[in-house]
């Protein structure tokens, strides 16, 4: 299970840019390590963050074994309309996971 | 001079075929972008000098855009001239965004100057720069 945690604001203004955090708790094993035999660990990534809203992908990351454990996103968003903003995370054997935060737009 | 007598530690230490030399840079950005030019300027690349710990180095790219639906950055790739693999990570924004920055932790593999390169969604390609020195290694260390 690769769970989240997201930092949204509750509210904003009208097309206000809000900024929005999300870390996936992850190990995003790098394939490059090797452990206490020798043996090399295989590579278990995250590859791919998506985040929509308002029915228009907003951003999205390709995520490659250099992203640091736990990957955490700082990126922003125009405030347009109050609804849900989805997040959907999939890791390199295609298992998804699905979040949502809702905004008020005042 | 302490810092350059490390580096040359870190690159003994790592076997060169785990290296991503120069060349794969290229082939990088070549599959990414194709050969369009490369402009200097708009991207800002924002990492720490020193980073005591190549495991987890905060990163911050922003580009100089309106963002608009005319006129916004339609990619950011993340590249490295000396991890096992060039690619670091490539960013997807719309004018949905409104700014055009963004912040994430990398690893890295000793100390060197990644490189961010945005692409409009005119096709122009726009590249920023930064080194770090990096004391212990991502990679190198088990």
């Amino acid at each position: 299970m690769a769970s989240i945690r997201l930092a949204v604001p509750r509210t904003a203004q009208q097309d206000e840019i809000i900024e929005i955090k999300a870390l996936i708790q992850h190990d995003m094993e790098s394939g490059f390590r090797r452990g206490s035999r020798g043996e090399v660990i295989p590579r278990d990534i995250i590859t791919r963050f998506e985040c929509t809203y308002d029915g228009n992908t907003v951003f999205a990351a390709d995520f490659q074994p250099a992203i640091a454990a736990n990957p955490i996103l700082t990126f922003h968003l125009r405030a347009s309309t109050s609804g849900p903003i989805a997040f959907e995370w999939t890791d390199q054997n295609g298992t998804q996971w699905q979040d949502q935060a809702d905004i008020e737009v005042l | 001079m302490l810092a350059t007598a490390g580096g040359a530690i870190a690159i003994t230490a790592t076997p060169l075929s785990a290296l991503a030399a120069q060349e794969d840079l290229e082939r990088a950005r070549v599959e990414l972008f194709g050969d369009r030019p490369v402009q200097e300027g708009r991207v800002t690349l924002k990492l720490p000098p020193i980073a005591e710990n190549g495991f987890s180095v905060p990163l911050d790219v922003s580009v100089d855009s309106p963002m608009t639906a005319e006129d916004y950055v339609q990619r950011i790739a993340i590249l490295s001239p000396r991890n096992p693999l060039p690619l670091i990570g490539v960013f997807h924004l719309t004018p949905h965004a409104g700014l055009a920055q963004v912040s994430t932790r990398i690893r890295m593999s000793g100390t060197q100057e990644i490189e961010a390169i945005a692409e409009m969604n005119d096709g122009s390609l726009f590249a920023g720069r930064m080194e770090t020195v990096v004391t212990l290694a991502a990679c190198v260390v088990l």
